[in-house]
């Protein structure tokens, strides 16, 4: 196991750098610059300008000097964000959406296993098609219709939540909902999909004839093995979530990381949209391999080479 | 065997658990002593240092933590700020500031003229790279070697703890209110040198002199600015902070207007504003500045002035500010409109084109057939199809799809093509379009700050127009120190530009906002910032 761990990192590694190559000549292919404004800059202070962060120089140069830094743990400063290094603007805005995004991972595994798992057990029954119809709504309404309609009802009607910011808890409740929901409902689709799979298995029905409880039947055969395509799927989306989204952020106005993805590729803030970005490919690359060794402690059948 | 189960069920609560040992930043806002103001004027400004900002809500938060020389009173008249009283010289080159007694930063020390001088010399520093810096300095002598580098060639001066002598190279009429431009605000010499770039992200190193302080900056949340006891009028000011609220999209904006949290909002959805036009907390004003549209006169056919024309007829102008805008613009008779002042300091737009307007309210459809006809393409015969590009933001598309509408009239099909915010302004600068959406909002109340964008070597001259006609008038303005002189070639060059249909001025810009009643002591310039230091918030 050791050995596959060595391995997967080291294909982590080409993995991210390929993703920061790619991302740094298609970002430089992209008309416009960081300098810009309505009103055009004096050609001398932006001459000035781009001497001083080095964009005057060829861009094989650029993308050379800018690897070696990374490679030392230095992503550089923002082009847009005078005085504030990426490194800073990361380590500032990751732990407000990694917060909100983690619990809202939690709460959609909370709810999305067991009503998956109640689902299956209720095959073709009442409440299975509730659930059903549920989570095909979950999925198919985008974040940014529930962010709206929560706001609406719970914070504009009914004034029990706040809608700005991050303060007390309350200001949590909706942004972690928001979030929340498309997993919730994936989770549920997913959950109940391969544990109709799983009770349909033999042994189950093995475990069943010789008498096993209920409790155990599920818990240790069914729900073990059925959860294996959650768990797949729970290693891409918590890298995702705890990156933050634009939507769920910009209209709760919470400044977390999720609104510097998409605002740095506007405002052309190269820096930040390479540093962004590797943090980005990197959390996925790693959760991709803990999947794997997660994996391997449920279901020891499966070999890691 | 369960717990290992279990244990993966946990999986994403151990995430969740290492993540909730970060605290959340508590808010400084409780801590504030007095009254606290809560305002939303745009989303977190790139920089707040004053040489650098270029953004009006930047410029605006700069005006409560900076004082200039000079300040904009309520009238729109330049008033007396850091300096008592300043005079000029009989032939308009030499400017001398008397500071007030007794001046201190933010942080106690003593302010004096001299850090006047370090503040403006570094920012012409190429190193500092101001995107000002021309605007504000480039008529001070010594300007040219300064943006070089040699930074003392710059003839700021001086000549004792309060007094700051400015030489420039030609007369400028209007260095009074570039002494009242927040690029020229002080700064601290030695919290700038200490900190590098990073002094003005951090309260603890911004050191200011203005009627607030920063005491809390968290990105893309709030900044908290507290009353700055130091300040020499500091008994006037009646509020304890000022939270602005650091909001990027207009609908959070406005649901935390309507839910209490904020009591100013300067982004208002423009799809509310029908239901507003009765509240009495909803307000319009006019800024200086005008909405156009560029046409590329190096492409045919807009290097014809008749098609220019029979363009700028077809437009109703009424119909797009006070129906499609629904009334937050004015219609644009004038290149110039309504704010910018004249060298007496009346309005410029009073006495333009003897007082009326160069074009018509309304769409004149016939003059507009008539020109293009005598253009040689009558009923648009023979045009081929014309292309306009904007970006989408505001009311820009619908503009794109009444001029449309407008110009089938005339037999002309327009296509229209929306493009990213950071690559039309390349494009439209680098000459690669036909038609093009673009605005100017004022830097000063001077017309010559909006007139230059028309001078042929401007690096705003998007539709590269070029008259000599105009240069030459253009040129007497900035030369002379005779104020009449100045006015007449002023408006002599708007009376060419529009002659020739350079450019089609479609509306003038408001600014409007929400807020409450209970505030009251704030005003609002026309150069689009509100005046919040003086305010107080009825019980």
């Amino acid at each position: 196991m050791g050995r596959y761990i060595v391995k997967r990192l080291g294909i982590a590694l080409i993995t991210i750098w390929l993703v920061a190559t790619l991302t740094f000549f298609l970002m430089n292919l992209v008309p416009g610059g960081p300098f810009l404004s309505e009103k055009a800059v004096s050609p001398k202070a932006l001459a000035a300008l781009e001497e001083k962060y080095g964009l005057d120089k060829p861009l094989s140069q650029q993308y050379v000097t800018y690897l070696k830094g990374a490679v030392a743990g230095d992503f550089g400063d923002s082009l847009k964000q005078r005085g504030r290094t990426v490194t800073s603007i990361i380590t500032s805005k990751f732990p407000v959406s990694a917060r909100l995004g983690g619990l809202a991972v939690l709460l959609a595994c909370c709810i999305g296993i067991p009503l998956g798992s109640i689902s299956a057990l209720n095959r073709g029954k009442v409440l299975d098609n509730v659930i059903i119809v549920l989570a095909t709504c979950g999925i198919a309404v985008p974040s940014f219709v529930i962010c709206t309609l929560l706001m609406y009802f719970f914070g504009m009607r009914l004034g029990w939540l706040p809608t700005l910011g991050l303060g007390s808890w309350k200001h949590y409740v909706m942004p972690i909902c928001a979030l929340a929901f498309y997993p919730t409902a994936y989770i549920t689709r997913l959950m109940r999909s391969s544990m109709l799979d799983v009770l349909g298995q033999d042994y189950m029905r093995t475990a069943r004839a010789k008498g096993l409880n209920q409790f155990i039947r599920l818990f240790k055969h069914a729900l073990r093995n059925a959860i294996l395509p959650v768990v797949t799927y729970l290693g891409p989306l918590l890298a995702y979530t705890v990156t933050g989204s634009f939507i769920v952020e910009k209209i709760f106005n919470i400044p977390g990381l999720g609104r510097e993805f998409i605002s740095s590729i506007t405002n052309r803030d190269y820096t930040v949209i390479m540093g962004t970005t590797i943090f980005l490919a990197t959390l996925m690359v790693l959760m991709n391999v803990v999947v794997d060794i997660v994996y391997k402690i449920i279901d020891p059948r499966i070999k890691l080479k | 065997m369960k717990k290992k189960v279990l244990s993966l069920l946990l999986a994403a609560a151990m995430t969740v658990t290492a993540f909730s040992g970060l605290a959340i930043t508590a808010s400084a806002a409780d801590a504030a002593e007095g009254k606290q103001l809560s305002v939303q004027i745009g989303p977190n400004p790139e920089t707040l240092d004053p040489a650098l900002n270029s953004a009006v809500d930047g410029g605006n938060m700069l005006l409560h933590l900076f004082e200039c020389l000079l300040t904009v009173d309520q009238d729109g008249k330049i008033a007396p700020g850091q300096a008592e009283s300043w005079e000029t010289s009989e032939d308009g080159l030499v400017w001398t500031f008397h500071l007030r007694d007794g001046l201190t930063w933010s942080d106690g020390s003593a302010l004096t003229a001299n850090d006047f001088v370090y503040s403006w010399k570094r920012v012409c520093d190429p190193e500092v790279a101001a995107p000002y810096a021309e605007t504000v300095l480039g008529m001070v002598e010594g300007f040219d070697q300064a943006i070089e580098g040699d930074l003392d060639a710059l003839k700021v001066v001086a000549e004792d703890d309060q007094t700051l002598v400015v030489t420039l190279k030609a007369a400028c009429t209007y260095f009074d209110s570039l002494a009242a431009f927040a690029t020229l605000s002080p700064v601290q010499e030695a919290t700038v040198e200490a900190n590098g770039d990073a002094w003005a992200i951090e309260p603890s190193t911004y050191v200011s002199n203005g009627p607030f302080m920063i005491t809390e900056w968290v990105p893309g949340s709030h900044i908290i600015t507290e009353k700055n006891p130091n300040y020499w009028n500091a008994d006037a000011i009646k509020l304890g902070s000022i939270k602005w609220n650091l909001i990027e999209d207009s609908n959070a904006s406005y649901s935390a207007y309507q839910t209490g949290e904020v009591d100013f909002i300067k982004d208002v959805p423009t799809e509310e504003i029908p239901s507003l036009s009765d509240n009495d907390e909803f307000h319009v004003d006019t800024i200086m500045g005008t909405y156009y549209l560029s046409m590329n006169l190096n492409v045919e056919p807009f290097d014809n002035p008749l098609v220019r024309k029979a363009l700028s007829l077809a437009i109703d102008r009424e119909y797009i500010a006070n129906t499609l805008m629904q009334g937050t613009y004015s219609p644009a008779t004038n290149f110039i409109g309504p704010g910018w002042r004249d060298t007496d300091g009346n309005a410029f737009v009073d006495a333009a084109n003897g007082g009326e307007g160069y074009l018509p309210l309304n769409a004149d459809l016939e003059a507009a057939k008539a020109a293009l006809e005598e253009a040689g393409y009558p009923n648009g015969e023979g045009l081929p199809v014309l292309h306009y590009t904007t970006n989408d933001s505001g009311y820009h598309k619908t503009v794109a799809e009444y001029l449309q509408q407008a110009w089938k009239e005339l037999g002309i099909t327009l296509d229209v093509q929306i493009v990213e915010w950071s690559s039309f302004t390349p494009m439209r600068r680098n000459g690669e379009y036909e038609i093009a959406r673009n605005g100017w909002v004022a830097d000063y109340s001077d017309p010559s700050n909006m007139l230059d964008l028309l001078y042929s070597s401007n690096g705003n001259n998007d539709g590269k127009y070029a008259s000599a006609d105009y240069d030459a008038a253009m040129d007497i303005a900035r030369s002379t120190a005779d104020a009449a002189e100045r006015s007449e070639a002023m408006h002599k060059a708007e009376d060419i530009m529009m002659a020739d249909y350079a450019c089609i001025p479609v509306a003038y810009y408001n600014d409007f906002w929400l807020q409450r009643n209970t505030i009251k002591g704030t005003w609002h310039s026309g150069y689009g910032y509100w005046y919040f230091m003086y305010a107080d918030i009825e019980e």
